[in-house]
């Protein structure tokens, strides 16, 4: 649906490669180059007309995150993307409050970012990363969540969705669960909140970190959300302009409060702005409508190569637009080279869940990622792709 | 070269390559690698005795093209003089690297004359290059 709005589909690629980045729509396009071309200016500092206006575009964007997740806008930070929010997460809030031995429950297929900076920090002050057993079907359960739990766990993270398994995590139950256990939860939202309803007020996470690009907005904009009693006990990492109230020659200075003291410097300003653009684009077609969308396009791609015996799927059984699989005895990367010459847009790799292998025994996987400007064409087309996938060799060397 | 013939060479290195599997012997230069830009992750051993490049085995997850190269580069490699492993290894990367090269003494590898025309697979093809160079570099230490 809406393929009109995307001028990139105009060149006749089948996008699939969503999980790792998303089309952008003109009319994003349209708002971050009106920033560029009418009114450039800084945030926060001018009196002149353009910087007033800039202003009051970028921080109604915190007004529309608000509506759109249902949070406290005021509790909305901007950041450089999920990577960033996690990072402030647990270098600028849990190195303050987790004490060593303290347990941080992840799972294995967690992406790099929500899996490395804890590492870092147990380095650092000793917290016990633990990982949390995935079912048959390599997903995490409610049920295994509990089951790992000590009274020395601190800490819950895991991505809403995860982006190679694709399982929707039940947030809900887990968020309740932490709420009477005293146990954090941070979610990373990087694969969810484009493609399902958030509700933070109502969903007892803690902090929750997205970004712009995998919901068709700009890269190098995220969003961390949190609840404003933890935003208020965080720490900044970065330092610079914008966050402090005042410096003096005694070392003495003043941070300015929540959100602003987390955005050092010259924010991402067009691209928040894109940011903006893009949640009002989405909410205009309805995240309901499109998770079910992308429902209806799986079913259709699982029922289509039912009878393609050589084809590997490891995650038939997600709810979300996302399939792994593996053409049977051929190597992730060939079979990624041999559908982009049918100009079908798909990722081989890990897909920077490294430590994945562990659970699903392969290191590899093509990973189709869907999303609503897909159609039942591009379906057919990746489907007659893989049908024909003994002429691979001839089509890859 | 015919395209026919360059795939079936290419296929059957990639199907049955020389020397997969790696060995317990502590006399063998070993190094790993793995390529920037996609997801090849080869080990490599390599023995050297008075000069000549006696084996060289390898083992792990590659496309066809990387684990292709590797095999016929290992048949190229097998029994040559260092100097004269280090003139090919710096002739084939000037061929993938689309620079002048020297193209009698690549021989076999000469099938990836034509690689430069998918830049993404480069890498692949300059792999094993990359190893062979790697654990030479290591030998002077």
């Amino acid at each position: 649906m809406n393929r009109e709005d995307f001028p990139m589909l105009e060149s006749g690629v089948i996008y699939f490669d969503n999980g790792a980045t998303t089309l952008k729509p003109k009319s994003v396009v349209d708002a971050m180059n009106k920033y560029y071309l009418e009114h450039t200016s800084n945030i926060h500092r001018g009196d002149y007309d353009a910087a007033i206006k800039t202003n009051e575009l970028y921080d109604n964007v915190r007004n529309i995150v608000g509506e759109f997740i249902n949070c406290d806008p005021t509790t909305c930070i901007f950041t450089s993307g999920t990577t960033m929010s996690l990072n402030m997460v647990v270098f600028g809030y849990m190195k303050k409050h987790l004490k060593k031995g303290d347990e941080v429950l992840l799972n294995k297929a967690e992406h790099a970012s929500n899996v490395l900076p804890w590492i870092k920090l147990s380095e650092e002050i000793g917290i016990i990363v633990k990982y949390v057993p995935l079912d048959d079907d390599y997903e995490l359960t409610f049920d295994n969540i509990v089951k790992s739990v000590t009274e020395k766990t601190k800490v819950i993270s895991l991505a809403h969705i995860s982006n190679v398994v694709g399982d929707v995590r039940d947030i809900k139950s887990i968020g309740e669960f932490c709420h009477k256990n005293n146990i954090l939860f941070n979610v990373d939202g990087a694969q969810s909140i484009p493609h399902i309803k958030m509700d933070f007020k109502n969903s007892n996470i803690d902090f929750l970190s997205f970004s712009g690009h995998k919901m068709c907005g700009p890269t190098g904009v995220g969003v961390l959300v949190g609840k404003r009693e933890l935003l208020e006990e965080m720490e900044a990492i970065i330092f610079g302009g914008g966050m402090n109230s005042y410096f003096e020659e005694d070392n003495s200075y003043e941070l300015k409060t929540v959100p602003t003291k987390f955005e050092a410097g010259t924010t991402a300003i067009a691209e928040v702005i894109g940011l903006g653009a893009t949640i009002k684009y989405l909410m205009g077609i309805g995240m309901d409508k499109i998770h079910e969308y992308e429902i209806l396009l799986k079913n259709y791609f699982l029922d289509a190569v039912k009878d393609i015996p050589n084809l590997i799927i490891y995650n038939k059984n997600s709810d979300s637009g996302i399939v792994a699989l593996n053409v049977d005895g051929v190597f992730a990367q060939d079979t990624s080279v041999y559908l982009n010459h049918y100009k079908i847009a798909v990722r081989a790799g890990n897909h920077c869940a490294k430590m994945l292998k562990d659970e699903i025994k392969i290191k590899n996987t093509v990973r189709v990622s869907m999303y609503f400007y897909n159609n039942y064409e591009d379906i057919d087309k990746l489907v007659e792709a893989l049908r024909n996938s003994k002429d691979i060799f001839k089509v890859v060397l | 070269m015919d395209e026919n013939l360059r795939r079936e060479i290419i296929l059957d290195n990639y199907q049955e390559p020389m020397n997969r599997g790696l060995i317990s012997d502590d006399s063998y230069l070993k190094v790993n690698t793995s390529s920037e830009s996609c997801i090849d992750n080869l080990d490599f051993m390599m023995k050297i005795e008075e000069g000549i490049v006696k084996d060289i085995r390898f083992d792990g997850e590659a496309c066809a093209i990387s684990t292709s190269a590797t095999s016929i580069m290992i048949r190229s490699l097998i029994g040559k003089k260092v100097e004269d492993v280090k003139e090919i290894l710096s002739n084939y990367q000037k061929m993938i690297n689309e620079e002048e090269y020297n193209k009698e003494i690549l021989e076999e590898l000469n099938v990836y004359d034509t690689i430069c025309k998918q830049p993404n697979r480069k890498n692949c093809a300059l792999l094993p290059s990359v190893a062979v160079s790697k654990m030479l570099g290591e030998l002077g230490k």
